[in-house]
């Protein structure tokens, strides 16, 4: 989840057509007052933007700097909210419309908040990084002050009074002497086309009311009673529904195809043929999967033996061509003699979302409309428009929600079918859904990772020389171009898959958290950057951070050990940053670090310690875990996990506490049992029983959240925070509870029961 | 044309009698509550309750339900009237993305149907035919633990605060 | 496969003991029982009034805290995991080997023991010759009948070297404090030495000179430590396995265990090199899959240096071939050649035996909108002219896959068959289960599929009344 193309400044996403939006204009209804929306050009970067305008303008308002962009009161009393970003059950709607209803003054029921269209909201890149809250979060939050202020000041025109005689009460102005009017009152015939301001005038965080609360997700009440929630909901008139015929490996080409055979099924209406792609359409959706079958037996594919699973895939790692880039430290870190050294490995692992991916496109009269679930709908529609060779403007990408996607998976590449599918038969709406196996077979999974870390330490067990290298293939390989998407390899003209570029520092990608927050005095961090995998591979949750917490805080422990130091403590001495300190603490007093024992004679409990801040500049998450290891049968049962977080300014702390756990218990599973698994050719892991995940019999008794609210600080990212903690913790558990150390992921019974031995 | 009684209406249903119950439901009576998971009876997001059993709809062709007893997420509440369990899961703010829940919410209702109060490890045995991927689990839990005793009475009404 | 059968222990002439066994006891067995509980009320009297062997066997005591050679121990976990003793000793959800697992017989609940070495709840204070008098001749440490639920009648054929790496590695293990529950069944242990002196025959196997060195270890393992044929040997009324029926297929916990012998129903003749695969990685594509009770064996013996469950393979594969020409005539079937095409024909027309039309159109519907696009596409579950489950003598386990589904180990790959319990009424489960009999085997039809499918149902109902 590299940083929005405006700042990331690297290939691909940002020089697709169509990012550029035109200006619109958007009229209300009558009486209303006439809003001028407002979208500038984006800019290539983020340094071009900063230097256009100066001083700064907080979050996404540096994009996307005009209040009407992001707010709108309408002369009907309707308040809606724009952001560029996307719900996909983080629980960011609802934390944006509190900090809109806190700064307006409204009740939270008021806001109608409209998430990433390419003709209604700004362009905020992708919904990627754990940055909405700073971006989109600290833009709204700003524009609705600033909103609020304007309104006030009118108030304050029309009563001839000063404006801070003036209080809200949820949408109306009030003055002393009783005196009061509406905001819609006050909008009509006003603009809020007005270029946002550096500073806003924040409400003061101790008269909150709905900031800092646990406000029910709003998306919640329909999902549980059967509302259209996701865009494999959307049910448009007249809709076909459309399966697509996806190659057994990749590199396939469709040597011959007999379609007759499915042209005579019932309610059959076209099969779609470009080169490679081949796609049914059908009246009914069960028609169009005994279609996609029967495509699927008639079709023959000339295969490649593209992969090498009989070689140790780490060994392979090494070998690939790669760029080296030192981000930290130069080659005098070296020491002559390091005191510990070790290597830590993570298989291909996948996003496997539990519904595939889905898409709804309707092409029509030269115009092109997607409903998806992408993270990032401008660049989506940058690539259709350039996979369909179509005219700027003719695309119009929105988002509905999907499954969890945890990153880049295959949203934008069921987006790409429907496109391909709706110009195929025009002026009827397609809806796309992938089946299980081409979800599990074709997602970009998370890369592979090797890395190496060496030590020194004093005769005080302080740490004095760190030398990290991280081996990775790309984390970003999401669309912005056409060949990012997976049908357009196989189209009679294709595109080619761009070459990656490492997403630069401070956030990084393979080398994301490559760099450890302790203070060390020499220090030298390597990222072996690989462009070329030989899997598809791309943003999967905390990109390359999950791997590199998992090694920095497994080595920590073993540096630890090798100082005869307690885990905590051990870390505790190397931080000046304080806040890290907090939740450290905080972790290791609730979990009962100190006082821990094996309280149960004869079970293998071990505790195991982990903390991160998430690139070095987000949430800091401390985790504390309790695990019982089955010496047998090399099973880990864990029994209990604590963690502490600070993600600066809290806006829901139930929505933090939910992203922390499923955080937990999502990295429990990728540590535990994942692995993507394939031969010469193919992707074997194709399914459920070929990719088993966390069950309900194998999650902890307890996790236990414990949040650090520092209010008027920044939002710090918090849903990727948990990864890499959670993972190492659990290492570090295991360890303490049988004395092995692991350091290859997954951490499954076989391979615990081959470290623990008879 | 097969009759399927689906929450308690009766609905006369023009398709192939193959087809399995969840293309039914979905596209036919433009049910949203059961999800296609996996076409493959592994996930459990397409669960629904026929004969008061937890059943994989994508699984389950409509031939083989002609007069018996569909349950579905919609036959439980609405969002302004939520049922027990509905209600129990926003209670416990019990979802993340929410896509595997209304399955989780079905085989939930199936088993407090038929065991009104179960213990911890007789949820999770139960639930454990559910895949969740946003690690939503603990919530789950708590949700059905909840919906146990509000169905009992223990919190007559509860609501969120 | 201690867990896994229904155990007989010797009868006790109580009334409700006797009524109790009437009711579980087929009517030809009454006779056989009445005369096996009277004999077992004379001995009792007989037994209570005999002092049994002294308190412990004494002489070598290493115990847990000896130190062991670590050959000796790795040798043991094979041979642990070839006995499959975890599978019993380990209560659901509890620590490896401590016991508390209970054993459903018709009088009452027998609960596995804890075999760690703590010295109170578990075998810390047995001596290695305790340990191989318990496995040679089944007594506890205190010398009193075990009951046979503790495949000691198996247990006698292995050598002592590898009893004592079994105890090695036993007394390596973690002592886990866990008393065991107390047994809550009708039958005291004194009876249990009538059912011994009728039917337990210590000692060693004599190797047979006919065959070579592998036939024997093989037959050594699956007669001794594997003690395969506690599931897959048929019992007599007093629960001891039948002698002259050695393999020839038994009942375990409602699953059938199937013929090991020239009886074996599987449609294409297993090979040693498909067992062996089959053993260890609980699948063989011309097979199927270890479910149910064969699970934990598959698993356990995926630990187990190859050579061992090859050995066990060429004997089993030796025992089912014995009468391969006179088996593949019964069957219809074309034997030998490995992944022989899988039966499959017409359900409807030339069938004279199908008994009544309608449930095998029914089940014909029923098997190719529910079943056959994993079953008949080639896409994932297996075809199922290659499963024995369609040619047993009894269709318990076509119902109770198709009722229950395949799980694999929790967190590992492995076949994944979703249960139909709710999806199918117990009139189409009985449909769908006689049509794939007639589709895939060439056997007659089953009797009666409507009783089992309702037996299936009960017992996984009282399962559930047992778990909560």
């Amino acid at each position: 989840m590299n940083a929005k193309a405006s700042s990331g400044g690297f290939g691909p996403q940002t020089s697709g057509p169509g990012l550029r939006l035109s200006r619109r204009e958007f009229v209300a209804g009558a009486g209303a007052l006439v809003v001028s929306f407002a979208l500038l050009p984006r800019l290539g970067t983020a340094q071009a933007a900063q230097e256009s305008r100066a001083p700064a303008l907080p979050g996404s308002l540096k994009d996307t700097p005009m209040l009407d962009a992001w707010i709108r009161v309408d002369a009907d009393g309707t308040i809606t909210v724009f952001t560029g970003k996307v719900e996909f059950g983080q629980g960011i709607k609802t934390a944006l419309v509190q900090l809109a209803a806190e700064e307006l003054v409204v009740g939270p029921a008021r806001i109608r908040l409209v998430t990433a269209d390419t003709s209604r909201t700004p362009n905020e890149g992708y919904t990627a990084g754990s940055n909405s809250m700073k971006d989109s979060g600290t833009a709204i939050m700003n524009a609705a002050a600033q909103v609020r202020e304007m309104l006030v000041g009118m108030a304050a025109t029309r009563f001839n009074l000063p404006a801070d005689s003036l209080v809200i009460e949820d949408g109306r102005v009030r003055a002393a002497d009783g005196r009061n009017v509406a905001y819609a009152e006050l909008v009509a015939g006003q603009s809020l086309h007005v270029t946002a301001q550096p500073q806003s005038k924040l409400r003061d965080p101790k008269s909150r009311t709905v900031r800092g609360k646990a406000l029910p997700r709003l998306d919640i009440p329909g999902k549980v009673t059967g509302a259209v929630a996701y865009v494999q909901d959307l049910r448009l008139p007249n809709m076909a529904h459309a399966r697509v015929v996806r190659p057994p490996s990749y590199g396939a080409r469709l040597r011959s195809l007999d379609r007759s055979a499915a042209e005579k099924m019932p309610g059959v209406l076209k099969v779609v043929r470009d080169g490679s792609f081949l796609a049914v359409v059908a009246e009914g959706e069960y028609q169009a999967i005994g279609a996609m079958r029967s495509l699927g037996r008639s079709a023959i594919w000339d295969e490649t033996a593209t992969l090498s699973p009989k070689t140790d895939l780490y060994a392979e790692l090494q070998s690939l061509p790669h760029d080296d880039y030192q981000i930290r430290g130069d080659a005098s870190a070296s020491a002559k003699a390091w005191s510990v050294e070790s290597s830590y490995r993570r298989p291909y692992q996948m996003h496997a979302a539990i519904g595939p991916s889905c898409a709804v496109a309707l092409y029509d009269g030269g115009k092109l409309t997607v409903w998806t679930h992408s993270q990032g709908v401008y660049p989506l529609k940058g690539a259709i428009t350039e996979m369909l060779r179509l005219p700027p403007d003719s695309v119009h990408c929105i988002h509905m929600e999907g499954s969890g996607c945890y990153g880049h998976n295959a949203a934008d590449d069921a987006a790409a079918d429907a496109a391909l599918i709706a110009v195929a038969i025009p002026g009827r709406p397609v809806r796309v859904q992938w089946m299980r196996e081409h979800e599990h077979l074709w997602e970009p999974f998370g890369s592979a990772m090797l890395t190496s870390a060496k030590a020194t330490l004093d005769a005080q067990g302080t740490i004095t020389d760190w030398q990290f290298d991280v081996w990775s293939g790309t984390h970003s390989s999401r669309p912005g171009q056409a060949g990012n998407l997976a049908a357009a390899w196989l189209l009679q003209s294709p595109f080619a898959l761009p070459t990656p570029k490492p997403i630069p520092q401070p956030e990084g990608g393979g080398d994301r958290n490559a760099v450890p927050l302790y203070d060390i005095a020499n220090t030298r961090v390597v990222h072996h950057f690989i462009p070329k995998m030989p899997l598809r591979v791309s943003a999967l949750r905390s990109l390359g951070a999950y791997m590199n917490v998992f090694s920095i805080e497994s080595f920590m422990d073993e540096l630890s050990l090798a100082a005869k130091l307690d885990p905590v403590s051990f870390r505790l001495r190397h931080l000046k940053d304080t806040r890290a300190q907090d939740v450290i603490r905080l972790a290791a007093e609730r979990f009962g670090w100190n006082g821990f024992q094996q309280r149960e004679p004869g079970k293998r409990l071990g505790r195991g310690f982990a903390f991160a801040r998430y690139k070095n500049l987000g949430a800091y998450a401390a985790v504390a875990m309790e695990v019982d290891v089955d010496r047998e049968s090399g099973r880990i049962d864990v029994v209990r996990v604590v963690a502490a977080v600070d993600s600066g300014d809290v806006v829901n702390p139930d929505g933090i506490r939910n992203q922390i756990e499923g955080g937990i218990v999502q990295s429990l599973s990728w540590s535990l049992y994942e692995s993507v698994a394939f031969d010469d050719t193919r992707i074997t892991s194709r399914d459920w029983s070929s990719y088993p995940i966390m069950r309900f019999a194998s999650v902890p008794q307890s996790i236990d959240v414990h949040i650090i609210d520092r209010p008027g600080t920044p939002f710090l990212g918090t849903g990727e925070a948990a990864q890499g903690p959670a993972a190492a913790a659990l290492a570090n558990a295991l360890a303490s509870a049988v004395g092995v150390r692991i350091r290859e992921l997954p951490l499954t019974s076989k391979r615990v029961k081959a470290a623990i031995g008879v | 044309m097969i009759t399927l009684n689906v929450n308690g209406k009766t609905h006369e249903v023009d398709a192939d009698p193959a087809t399995p119950l969840l293309y039914v439901l979905r596209n036919d009576l433009k049910l949203n509550g059961a999800k296609f998971g996996c076409g493959l009876g592994q996930c459990g997001a397409c669960t629904v309750m026929v004969d008061g059993e937890a059943v994989y709809s994508c699984l389950t062709p409509i031939l083989l339900l002609q007069g018996r007893s569909i349950k579905t997420l919609e036959g439980l509440g609405t969002a302004e009237q939520p049922g027990p369990l509905q209600q129990a899961f926003i209670d416990e703010q019990a979802a993340q993305c929410g896509y595997c829940i209304p399955g989780m919410i079905m085989r939930a209702q199936a088993l407090l149907e038929r065991n009104p109060s179960p213990s911890d490890e007789q949820i999770r045995a139960h639930m454990n035919a559910g895949l969740c991927r946003c690690g939503t689990h603990m919530r789950i839990l708590r949700a059905v633990h909840r919906a146990s005793k509000t169905m009992q009475g223990a919190i007559p009404g509860a609501k969120r605060a | 496969m201690l867990n896994n059968r229904i155990i007989e222990p010797p009868y006790l002439a109580t009334a409700s003991g006797l009524l109790n066994l009437v009711k579980h006891t087929r009517p030809w067995n009454i006779i056989l029982v009445l005369i096996g509980a009277l004999a077992a009320a004379v001995a009792v009297a007989w037994a209570m009034g005999r002092h049994t062997s002294s308190a412990s066997a004494g002489s070598p005591h290493p115990g847990p805290d000896a130190s062991y050679d670590q050959t000796l121990v790795a040798k043991g976990a094979w041979l642990a995991a070839i006995g499959n003793c975890n599978t019993c000793h380990t209560a659901s959800n509890g620590r490896t080997f401590a016991g508390g697992r209970p054993l459903s017989t018709p009088f009452g609940t027998i609960y596995a023991t804890n075999i760690t070495p703590d010295r109170e709840t578990g075998i810390g204070s047995w001596s290695a010759s305790d340990f191989l008098r318990a496995m040679h001749q089944g007594v506890d440490r205190e010398g009193r009948d075990l009951y046979p639920a503790f495949p000691y009648d198996h247990f006698t054929h292995v050598a002592n070297e590898d009893v004592n790496a079994i105890y090695a590695f036993l007394m390596t293990r973690d002592p886990v404090r866990a008393k065991t529950p107390a047994n809550r069944i009708l039958v005291p242990r004194p009876a249990i030495s009538v059912w011994k002196a009728l039917y337990f025959k210590p000692g060693p196997l004599a190797p047979d000179a006919a065959h070579d060195a592998s036939w024997n270890r093989g037959r050594y393992l699956v007669d001794g430590l594997a003690h395969c044929g506690g599931c897959h040997t048929p019992r007599n009324a007093l629960g001891a396995e039948k002698e002259r029926e050695d393999l020839a297929g038994g009942t375990v916990e409602g699953w059938r265990a199937p013929a090991l012998n020239e009886a074996s129903p599987a449609p294409s003749l297993w090979t040693a090199e498909q067992l062996v695969v089959y053993l260890r990685t609980g699948f063989d594509a011309a097979h199927g899959t270890a479910a149910g009770a064969m699970a934990p064996v598959a698993h356990n013996l995926s630990s187990v240096p190859e050579a061992e469950v090859s050995a066990i393979a060429v004997y089993i594969a030796a025992r089912m071939a014995a009468s391969a020409g006179a088996r593949a005539t019964a069957a219809g079937n074309a034997p030998g050649s490995q992944g022989a095409a899988p039966v499959e024909r017409s359900a409807r027309g030339d069938d004279a035996r199908q008994a009544d039309v309608r449930p095998a159109k029914d089940g014909d519907a029923i098997y190719r909108t529910a079943c056959a696009d994993c079953h008949d596409g080639g896409r994932r579950g297996i075809a199922l002219g290659y499963s024995s489950s369609m040619t047993d003598t009894t269709p318990a386990n076509l119902i109770r896959v198709t009722l229950d589904g395949i799980h694999p180990r929790e967190g590992e790959k492995g076949e994944l068959m979703p249960a139909f319990r709710g999806a199918l009424d117990d009139t189409q489960l009985a449909s769908l289960i006689a049509f794939l009999r007639a589709r895939f085997s060439r056997a007659p039809p089953w009797q009666d599929i409507g009783g089992e499918v309702a037996k299936a149902k009960r017992e996984r109902e009282s399962e559930d009344r047992k778990s909560s």
